[in-house]
This record gives structure tokens, C-alpha cells and sequence, in this order.
């Protein structure tokens, strides 16, 4: 029996998951976490992470300029909103279809090789759109000031149907609700919901099985007679495309678009999220881009006052060695417990956080019996 | 003609410090078959050697000297480096040759960190499939960053070059052209010629000595080399921590032509794996051509003549090449045949 489409137990998940997404704003609300723009970079980093495992998950290829298909879409979306309406679907239509353009120009020169090499060129045409778009781009790019919006703008399309903003920098706004807040996280959110859905049926598809058995062996593969290309440029294109809707949505809830967002310490961090939570699952990534994001937050807004009174049960000289360390790891040092969270990950757990919760579960199924151990319902996703 | 020189001469010294970093990857990568992201990060390190040898020289002893006032009537501080209250004249020199100097602090002290690097992290590695290998050398390559970044701070830190070389040499005069045409900062051109050594020096420790046929043996065929009763993992450290050396010097000499930050590594990391890529994966030779190369042709394309045909070509003119060889000749320039082929 199949509902959408999907077997039961991908059923459970997919509207476990929606519901979770759905209420993320109560749920989270414990942790700290409960506030829009937070929520937002869950949803959008989780479609990225999602795109991104289509292709590093499935078939193994590890590209390192996924940063570049999402600095594509936030230009295209932003200027979608400069010349045709503050409309965010025109928006992020035109950025993933950018994304996917992107994608398909670089996967068709990239795909050629594999490995490392495949690493190594799409890193190299990240850094060519990143140092274009610095330099002689800056007509379209704006350089380093980033694109923004202007009152003086176009917007045919709002102009056609008259709507008039008057004299201030419009928000973007979905037939008069306006993206910031709430309601922008509530459109990200469905935004997710919709590519989750997405996911699971490209995962159950022939062509997932086929992008699998690229991952398993390429070489077996193209002996059989199959050619692999095809299948492995589509993931690519969709991946991009996933890059470039994310990129767009990174727009619309905030209508600026700069050139670092497609620097290659940006493709690493999607990287990280998607392994941290687990490549090739399906919840992986997105629990992976929540984690890193949410640390993201908590660890850069900590500072020295904040660690003082944490550590002030300790003894004085103590609690000022403690602090002195640990000052390191926060605030402005997020990037270093970035990094050695990412060695630490690859080094102890390369299956992410998905591996670690299936090794609790069967260390608890082997400590408490398999009646007692499954009062955790975590689904199998792999 | 004095134009072409000049820009020829412009490519070497970044083509030298590419050349360099290119190589101690390749040997890593031709060696023990990892991908070290963190190379780049290693090039800094020798940078920030250098840095440190500076800052270390040039401590200060503060006394009030008495008989002369500030402009506000308090006695006034002398600030003296203590090397020069110790050794005088010769402390000022040791101050001035702190670059060339920080060489001698750089090589143990690369060789250390090469050591643990390997022995600590990368040989546990070795088996394990290339994307793991890059991404935990991607997360090393950040630690290493950051550290640096929360101990010397954010800014770039000038380090300048000797004063008997810090000037302008003619380079056209030297060799019978007119003179005033090709003028030339000196310690670039010192830069070129280290490089050049350095590469030389370890060719000539890879052809001409036992460690260095062993070491190409294993290159040849690790699994052999091993069954022949040779211990190559002990090898293999040194050899790594001789690729941490040569990019350690190549960052601590570079650093008057480039004043150090902590992301320096990175910038020259991403151009290094092109530059490795285009002279072929596993050639040694390949990547010191392709790193002077590259290093020219970045050079040549920075010229307004040719900026005005091509605007931006500059920028990406390194990256552009890299496509067009690994396109049609994916083995790079000299790649040897079987080296990373799927």
C-alpha cells in the first residue's frame, strides 16, 4: 500500500518529520532556539545539506564548490527582486533553475574525472565564480559592498499590478504577507517539507539505486553496459539545484546577496553538516545543518563574562585557566571548535550522528532485550 | 622584451613558493597516499616561524633614561631589544637577518610538527578512502588556522626583508640590458633562487642517497618495498616531515614578499592542489615545472595589456588552465601513468 507514494515506513517518517518542522518553533523553544531567524537557517542549511548528500551520499562524489551553486541562486533571487516583483516565488523559482544552469555547465566539465580530481575541479570553479564575482562581475555582484536592494528598482511585475511600495525599501512579501519573522520561517519551512519529500522519493527511485551502485563501484558499473554519466550528472544538476533554492530563500528572508557566501570554507561547512549528521541517510543532513547551525549560534554569542559566571563554582585560579581555554573555543573561535568537531567527527563517527543513534539503539536492544530497547521510535533511513 | 622579462621575473618568486608547496604534496601524496589538505597550513606555520623568531628578537628592555624628557616633562622610556643590549651591533644585525635567520628555527621545529602530524593523526588514514583523508586534513588545516589566528591575531604582521636586500636591484643592468628597465625588488629574486635550491637539494636527497632510492622505491610499490624487509612507515614519517619542512621554508622565506596572516595557508592551498594537478598527480618534476609555470602565466595575465583584451583573467587564469589539462590530458603535464586512475 502506498500513500503519496511512499511505503509506510517512509510515510511515518515524512510526516513525523513535517510535523516536527511544523512545530520546531514550540519544540525547540526549550533549547533557546525557538526564534525565527534561527528556525530559518535550519530549514534553509537543511535543503542545502539535502542537496548536497544527493550527490556526496548517493554516489560519492565529493564536490568542494557546492558554496558556489548557492551564492548563484541568492544573486539571482535578489535580482529577481530588483526587476520583476518582491514576490519570493518568482524568486526562488529563477534561483533554482540559476542553480541548476550552474550546475550542469560545471557537473558536465567535472563528472569527467572522479576522486580527488573531481574534488580538486570543482574546487577550482568555485574559486573562479568567487574571484569573478569580487572582480570583474561587480556590474552584477556589487563586489564586496553585496547586492541590495534600491528604492528606484524596476519590479515590473509589481509595477504591472500596481502594486506601490511608496518610499521604503520593500520586504519581500507572499501576496501581502510579509517574509520576515514567522511567516518567513513558516514558507522555509514548506519550502523543506516539500524537498524532504523530494529526497525520500529520489532515494526509493531506480535512479537512487543506480547513483548507489556509482558509489559501491563506478568501475563494475560501466562494464555492465550502464553509463553511469547521466545518472551522476542529474544528481549533480539536483544537488545544484537544492544549492541554488537554498541560496534563494538565504534571499528572500534577508534581501542581500554577497560573494563570501560562495568562498570554499563555506562549500566545506555543508560538507561537515552532511557528514556530521550522516551522508547518505535521509534525516542525516538535515540534523547535521540544525547541529551546526544551533552551535553556530550558542557558541558565538558566548564571551568572557558569559564563561566567568558559567565556571564561577570552581576555585579562583582554576576558574581562570578553565576560562582562558575554553574563551578560545567561543565567541570569535567558533571556527575552531568547527574544525575540530569536523576531525573529531571523521576520525571517531565518518557515519555521523544517524551511526552514533543506531549504535545506542543497538547497544541498548543488546542491554535491555529487544522488548525493552525500542521505546526510542528513531527510524531505520538508510 | 624588457616587459616580457620583467613579468617572467614577477611569476618566479610565487611560482618558486607554489613550486615548493606543490612539491611537499606530491611527495606526500606520491609516498604515503594522502591528501593533505593541511599543507597549506603548514606553509603557514613557517611563516608565522618567522614571526615569532622576529617578535622573540626584538623584545624589549624598557629604561628611563633620565636626562631627556617627553614632550608632556616625565622622564623618558628607552625601549631597547635586549639582543642589542647584549651583543650591539651585532644584535641589530641578528634583528635585521631575522627572516633568513627564523630558517634555522623553522627546520626542527617543521620537522617536529611534520612528525606528529603524521605519527598523531595521518597514519591512521592510510586505509582509508581519499574523501576521508581530505576532510579530516580540511578540519587539521582549520584547527591549525584558528590557533594561529587566537595567538598573533587577525592582521596581517609585516615582516621586512634584510636591509642590504630590501631595495631594488637592476635587474637589466646584470645581465647587458639598459639599464632602469628591469628593476627588480631584490629579495625576490633571493626568494626564486632558495626555492631553486630547496628543490635541488631535494631532488638531489631523493636520487642520490639510500633513504631517497628507498623512499622512491616505495613511491614505485609500497607493498614490495615492505616485503623486502624494510621498515617504510618509519620512512614515511621522515619523508613527511620533510615535506613539512620544505613548505615551512618556503613560508618563512616568503614572508617579506607577503606580509603573514593566518589564512595565507588556505589562499595558497586551493592554488597549490591546481598547480599539483596540472604537473600530474605523483610527478615530482611536474610540480615544480607546473608551479613556476603557473606562477608566470598568473603574472603575465595580471598585465594591463592583457587585462584590457580579457578583464578578470587574472583571477582565474590558474583555475581555467587547471580545467583545460585535466580535460585533455587528465594525467598533467607528467603525470605518470596508473597514479590516481580510476
Amino acid at each position: 500500500m502506498k500513500i503519496f507514494g511512499l511505503k509506510r515506513k517512509d510515510l511515518l517518517l515524512f510526516v513525523v518529520f513535517s510535523a516536527v518542522v511544523l512545530t520546531s518553533r514550540y519544540l525547540f523553544a526549550p533549547f533557546g532556539a525557538g526564534y525565527p531567524d534561527l528556525l530559518q537557517k535550519f530549514a534553509i542549511y537543511g535543503i542545502f545539506a539535502l542537496g548536497f548528500n544527493i550527490l556526496f551520499g548517493l554516489t560519492g562524489y565529493l564536490s568542494f564548490g557546492h558554496a558556489a551553486f548557492l551564492g548563484v541562486g541568492s544573486y539571482t533571487a535578489v535580482w529577481t527582486f530588483k526587476l520583476l516583483s518582491m514576490n519570493p516565488v518568482p524568486a526562488i523559482i529563477l534561483a533554482t533553475l540559476a542553480g541548476g544552469v550552474f550546475a550542469a555547465a560545471i557537473g558536465f566539465v567535472s563528472l569527467r574525472r572522479s576522486g580527488i580530481y573531481f574534488s580538486i575541479l570543482t574546487l577550482a570553479f568555485a574559486q573562479m565564480c568567487y574571484n569573478l564575482a569580487y572582480s570583474v562581475l561587480t556590474p552584477i555582484t556589487n563586489g564586496e559592498t553585496g547586492l541590495q536592494l534600491a528604492q528606484s528598482d524596476p519590479r515590473v511585475l509589481d509595477v504591472a499590478f500596481g502594486r506601490d511600495y511608496g518610499a521604503v525599501l520593500p520586504p519581500s512579501d507572499l501576496f501581502g504577507i510579509v517574509m520576515t519573522g514567522y511567516s518567513g520561517f513558516y514558507f522555509c519551512a514548506v519550502v523543506l517539507i516539500v524537498c524532504f519529500y523530494i529526497v525520500i522519493r529520489l532515494f526509493r527511485s531506480p535512479i537512487g539505486l543506480m547513483l548507489r551502485a556509482v558509489k559501491s563501484n563506478q568501475n563494475r558499473l560501466d562494464y555492465t553496459g550502464v553509463n553511469s554519466r547521466p545518472y551522476t550528472l542529474a544528481a549533480f544538476v539536483i544537488s545544484g539545484m537544492f544549492a541554488g533554492l537554498a541560496g534563494g530563500l538565504l534571499a528572500v528572508t534577508d534581501p542581500l546577496a554577497g560573494a563570501e557566501r560562495m568562498q570554499w570554507t563555506a562549500s566545506g561547512e555543508v560538507v561537515l553538516m552532511t557528514i556530521l549528521g550522516g551522508s547518505g541517510t535521509l534525516l542525516g543532513p538535515v540534523i547535521g545543518a540544525g547541529a551546526i547551525k544551533y552551535f553556530e549560534n550558542i557558541f558565538s554569542a558566548f564571551n568572557e563574562g558569559i564563561l566567568n559566571s558559567a565556571f564561577s563554582f570552581l576555585p579562583e585560579t582554576l576558574q581562570h585557566i578553565v576560562v582562558s581555554v575554553s574563551s578560545l573555543f567561543v565567541g570569535e573561535g567558533w571556527h575552531l571548535t568547527l574544525g575540530a568537531l569536523f576531525m573529531l567527527i571523521v576520525i571517531f563517527l565518518p557515519g555521523g550522528l544517524m551511526e552514533g543513534f543506531r549504535r545506542l539503539r543497538n547497544l541498548a536492544v543488546r542491554l535491555f532485550g529487544p522488548g525493552g530497547g525500542g521505546s526510542e521510535p528513531k527510524p531505520e533511513t538508510t | 622584451m624588457d616587459a616580457i622579462l620583467l613579468q617572467i621575473l614577477n611569476g618566479l618568486d610565487k611560482g618558486g613558493a607554489y613550486a615548493l608547496i606543490a612539491l611537499g604534496l606530491t611527495i606526500i601524496f606520491g609516498t604515503l597516499g594522502v591528501v593533505n589538505f593541511a599543507h597549506g597550513a603548514l606553509f603557514m606555520l613557517g611563516a608565522f616561524c618567522a614571526v615569532s623568531v622576529k617578535a622573540l628578537l626584538s623584545l624589549n628592555k624598557i629604561t628611563i633614561d633620565p636626562t631627556k624628557t617627553t614632550a608632556w616633562g616625565t622622564p623618558m622610556e628607552v625601549r631597547q631589544p635586549y639582543v642589542e643590549a647584549w651583543f650591539g651591533d651585532f644584535g641589530k644585525t641578528l634583528l635585521d637577518y631575522s627572516v633568513p635567520l627564523s630558517i634555522l628555527i623553522a627546520i626542527p621545529i617543521m620537522l617536529l610538527i611534520g612528525i606528529i602530524m603524521e605519527r598523531g593523526l595521518i597514519r591512521f588514514f592510510y586505509r582509508r578512502p581519499h574523501a576521508e583523508q581530505i576532510l579530516v586534513t580540511f578540519g587539521l588545516a582549520i584547527v591549525l588556522q584558528e590557533i594561529v589566528k587566537s595567538i598573533f591575531g587577525a592582521n596581517p604582521i609585516p615582516q621586512p626583508a634584510p636591509d642590504t636586500v630590501n631595495g631594488m636591484i637592476d635587474f637589466g643592468a646584470m645581465i647587458g640590458i639598459e639599464a632602469g628597465n628591469v628593476v627588480y625588488p631584490a629579495w625576490r629574486l633571493i626568494y626564486f633562487l632558495f626555492s631553486l635550491f630547496i628543490v635541488a637539494a631535494m631532488f638531489a636527497f631523493l636520487q642520490f642517497t639510500t633513504f631517497g632510492m628507498v623512499v622512491r622505491a616505495g613511491m614505485a610499490d609500497r607493498e614490495t618495498v615492505g616485503l623486502l624487509g624494510i621498515d617504510i612507515d618509519r620512512r614515511f614519517t621522515v619523508v613527511f616531515g620533510l615535506a613539512a619542512i620544505v613548505a615551512g621554508l618556503a613560508g618563512a622565506m616568503y614572508t617579506p614578499i607577503l606580509s603573514p596572516d593566518y589564512h595565507m595557508g588556505m589562499d595558497f592551498l586551493v592554488l597549490s592542489f591546481v598547480v599539483v594537478v596540472v604537473g600530474g598527480m605523483g610527478s615530482l618534476g611536474g610540480a615544480v615545472l607546473a608551479g613556476f609555470l603557473l606562477g608566470i602565466l598568473q603574472s603575465f595575465a595580471a598585465m594591463n595589456e592583457v587585462k584590457n583584451v580579457l578583464p578578470g583573467i587574472d583571477q582565474i587564469v590558474i583555475y581555467l588552465i587547471a580545467v583545460v589539462i585535466l580535460l585533455v590530458r587528465p594525467r598533467g603535464l607528467m603525470g605518470r601513468k596508473g597514479v590516481m586512475e580510476h
